[in-house]
């Protein structure tokens, strides 16, 4: 049994009076695809916020590896090899898509290395063609691409990705779906979704989040076919 | 121990001023999230009614304590249905417009009254600390402030408005959803901030040069001022003053006035790195 | 144009100027020119530090004042001028890393980087302003306090302080100053270190995302702007072989956020135009007596903010390059790298 790639140990965020993450005890090994899903507000989100040194938490530790980023600044995390695709698009508006991809890619290595990687990122998401398009001019469903695009480029070891089928059509979503299995060849990921069509299409072991604790975590069908999960997504236990 | 007491005085005073100099701008600021760079300008206009009603034969204390801060925040009103109103939430456009808001008020009062230092002798005499002289007018700013910052407080957490313009604050949406249209507040807010600057150049008129440029020598203990306070507009403005009035007063008495504003910059500079977001953005949250 | 074209075509441009308007103009235009010039030198710091590197400085007159107020203490002391040219770009430099320091790695918004650039500007406005009088001599060199330095000696050529520089050798200087800070910019920006800096601007929480230490990259944008800026502030010394408080001025700050505002944020030949075209327009203001100049130079600015935010270069082109897609916001059109 080796060591896990992350842990999180009683990790617990506040604000204020609210607790929106309460003492989560999460473990992911290497090269796993692990999915989310829970109701608005369950505290995904923050968890993720908590993982790239975006919030810092309240209590508890994160490790990557064995070592400690508990509040490391996101850069430091990022170095690391933690990639994540936000919930809102967090791109390069006024930069074109090559551009983007670029930035992500030129961190390390020479400018040539750079230039291939983005050339193969492109390639491998469909982008070549609107290459030089300004990403702030992008349909919503192509700006969550070219971000997965720029993940990808820093080559992490962990891609997070929040909600990346949200708004996208139905080819669109089996082209994620696709894309993040082919991903999982090399990495490892946490998914992010609501949609259970698309979480039955990429999903082997499911944590569900409810009002910021991990309610249950267990393989996708029967995370699907659990009672109180449904409750959770019907509302029944919304109180 | 005379030489205490006329320290501490001085101390006093250099707090006064700064609260007089900077609640106009902190209320702007804390309600409205507008940093006003005008707000110099807007002292020296106060200070220009004071000049010019007393010239014309109006009793100096109307002068000062009345006409500058209606006149101002009118002035005020007009500036913000004129442009400011067009540029809410454009936090950086709103500055630069203010900027130029400045500029061009300066040079429209250089053209009208040329660039001269006026003044307005200060009224009563001096007094003494033991074997110290010192003014009886730096008594009566203290006084002017205390109340200015007490009154601004008395009118935010018991007066009708006062609860609408802090329901604003926390969040505009559920503010207009009570019935208090936020565009109005806005209004209402900008020439109350107005006016105090006004009231601030008037009381401060007699103990400063009155000159087109007097508003740069104003300006940048203002915004250190309200910076360094933090979202709390008078717990904010108060603690910062005491702190930097302080510590300008102590370092000026030590060396010289130079390195007294040195000082304050100093000061200044170690607070945004230790507290960004201002002391009442850090302790004291929930005060007004 | 792509950027090759267009960066060839910029240096050719500065080059003509350079040795045509000694030809063209007299001596008494050649050195407006000369001031002018120094100004934009001014301008393309402000223009690369906000319009690329996002950093909204209010106050690179304190970079700008400071290099003037070293040149002319350096070369009180020291004769000749290579070092206190030198000088004039450290200390303003390594006084902008440790401001940035402060503010960058405070994490304060930009609006009050704006009004803590602009409070170090007045502050030193009023601190030069009061040191009249003996107490405040630098060796060879009295501050002079509001009266400013008088006589400051001009560049010489390097080595020889016995052969200072004649104003049509001080333009060459100057000019050529300005090229190789254009130079200088155009090449930082199409590095690998210039397009963090744009992505920075467009998005700073993606950026830290990806690894990249933001607040290093705004600081070492800043240092690099304090010391254009103090480069700007030894030629500016340099032409009236004077300096005072003024250049620390509010009226002196804020004339150059109106180069840069007028010119176009986000290019830096908008900076430049900016810089000739309000320092003209002031030239010509100065010679009449019925309009002051800060009133117009405020209204242009309240002007340009409500209707022309993006600048004048910026629309130019937009009326040259039709873009199919209507949005033509700020964001967008400052992107384009470009001169």
């Amino acid at each position: 049994m080796t060591a896990p790639l992350l842990e999180a140990q009683g990790v617990t965020m506040r604000f204020g009076g609210v607790t929106a993450v309460n003492s989560v005890n999460f473990a992911l090994r290497e090269m796993e695809l692990r999915c989310l899903i829970g109701p608005n507000g369950a505290g995904k989100s923050t968890f993720f916020k908590m993982l790239t040194g975006q919030l810092r938490p309240s209590a508890g530790r994160i490790l990557l590896r064995g070592r400690d980023i508990t509040g490391a600044e996101p850069y430091r995390i990022a170095r690391l090899g933690v990639g994540i695709k936000t919930q809102v698009p967090n791109v390069f508006d006024g930069l074109s898509v090559q551009e983007n991809v670029f930035v992500a890619a030129a961190r390390r290595g020479s400018a040539s290395q750079a230039r291939r990687i983005t050339a193969a990122t492109l390639e491998r998401l469909r982008l070549t063609a609107i290459a030089g398009r300004l990403v702030g001019q992008l349909a919503h469903g192509q700006r969550q691409w070219v971000e997965v695009a720029t993940v990808l480029a820093q080559e992490p070891e962990l891609v997070l990705l929040d909600e990346p089928a949200a708004g996208m059509t139905h080819e669109e979503v089996l082209r994620t779906a696709e894309l993040i299995r082919e991903i999982n060849q090399t990495h490892a990921l946490i998914v992010v979704e609501h949609d259970m069509q698309f979480i039955r299409m990429i999903a082997r072991t499911v944590t569900v989040f409810n009002q910021g604790s991990i309610l249950v975590e267990d393989d996708v069908e029967r995370v699907l076919a659990n009672a109180a999960v449904r409750d959770v997504y019907l509302g029944k236990q919304a109180a | 121990m005379a030489l205490t007491g006329l320290i501490l005085f001085n101390v006093a005073n250099s707090i006064a001023v700064l609260v007089l100099l900077s609640l106009g701008l902190g209320v702007i600021y804390g309600m409205m999230k507008i940093i006003n760079l005008a707000h110099g300008e807007f002292l020296m206009l106060g200070a220009y009614t004071t000049v010019v009603s007393t010239n014309a034969g109006l009793n100096l204390w109307v002068a000062m304590l009345i006409a500058a801060p209606v006149a101002v925040g009118l002035f005020g009103l007009l500036v913000e249905r004129l442009f400011i109103r067009f540029l809410y939430g454009r936090m950086i456009d709103t500055m630069l417009a203010t900027w130029g808001l400045s500029l061009a008020v300066i040079g429209l009062i250089t053209t009208i009254f040329g660039n001269t230092v006026r003044g307005v002798a200060a009224p009563f005499g001096g007094f003494a600390i033991g074997g110290y002289q010192t003014s009886l007018y730096s008594l009566f700013v203290i006084a002017v402030a205390a109340v200015m910052a007490a009154g601004l407080w008395l009118v935010l957490r018991f007066t009708r408005f006062g609860l609408i313009v802090r329901a604003t604050m926390q969040n505009p949406n559920m503010a207009a959803a009570l019935g208090a249209p936020p565009p109005q507040i806005y209004m209402v807010t900008f020439a109350l901030g107005s006016a105090l600057a006004g009231l601030a150049g008037g009381v401060l008129a007699p103990v400063s040069g009155v000159s087109p440029v007097m508003g740069s020598a104003f300006i940048a203990r203002a915004f250190i001022t309200v910076l360094g306070g933090g979202p709390a507009i008078v717990t904010g403005t108060g603690l910062a003053s005491t702190l930097f009035g302080g510590i300008s007063e102590v370092a000026t008495f030590l060396t010289t006035p130079v390195f007294g504003q040195v000082a304050l910059l100093l000061a200044a500079l170690i607070m945004i790195r230790i507290l960004p977001q201002g002391i009442t953005g850090r302790l004291l949250r929930r005060s007004l | 144009m792509t950027g090759w074209a267009s960066f060839v075509a910029m240096v050719a441009a500065g080059l003509a100027l350079l040795f045509g308007l000694p030809m063209v103009f007299d001596l008494f235009g050649l050195l407006q020119m000369t001031v002018f010039v120094a100004m934009a030198v001014l301008a393309l710091s402000q223009g690369f530090i906000w319009g690329y590197g996002g950093v909204m400085s209010f106050g690179q007159t304190a970079f700008f004042g400071l290099g003037g107020y070293t040149y002319a203490v350096a070369v009180l002391n020291m004769g000749d001028s290579t070092v206190p040219v030198l000088l004039s770009v450290l200390v303003p430099t390594l006084f902008a890393a440790l401001l940035g320091y402060f503010m960058f790695y405070g994490r304060i918004s930009d609006a009050y980087i704006g009004v803590i650039t602009l409070t170090v500007t007045v502050i030193l406005f009023n601190v030069v302003n009061s040191t009249a009088g003996d107490f405040y001599t630098i060796g060879n060199a009295a501050l002079g306090g509001f009266n400013g330095m008088p006589s400051v000696p001009p560049l010489n050529v390097p080595g020889d302080p016995s052969s200072p520089l004649d104003p049509e050798q001080t333009w060459y200087a100057a000019m050529g100053a300005l090229i190789l800070v254009y130079v200088l910019l155009r090449m930082i920006l199409a590095s690998r270190f210039g397009r963090v800096v744009v992505a920075i601007r467009e998005n700073e929480t993606r950026a830290q995302l990806l690894g990249y230490d933001t607040r290093l990259y705004k600081l070492v944008v800043f240092a690099i702007g304090g010391g254009i800026a103090g480069l700007g502030g030894c030629l500016y010394t340099n032409w009236g072989s004077f300096i005072s408080p003024t250049v620390f001025g509010l009226a002196a700050s804020a004339q150059v956020l109106i180069y840069v505002l007028v010119g176009g944020l986000g290019t830096l030949l908008g900076p430049i135009l900016g810089a000739f075209g309000i320092q003209y327009l002031i030239s010509l203001i100065g010679t009449q007596e019925a309009v002051n100049a800060n009133l117009v130079l405020g209204a242009i600015l309240v002007v340009f903010v409500l209707l022309v935010p993006q600048g004048v270069v910026p629309v130019v082109r937009g009326l040259f390059r039709r873009v199919p897609n209507g949005r033509r916001g700020r964001v967008a059109e400052a992107a384009v790298v470009e001169p």
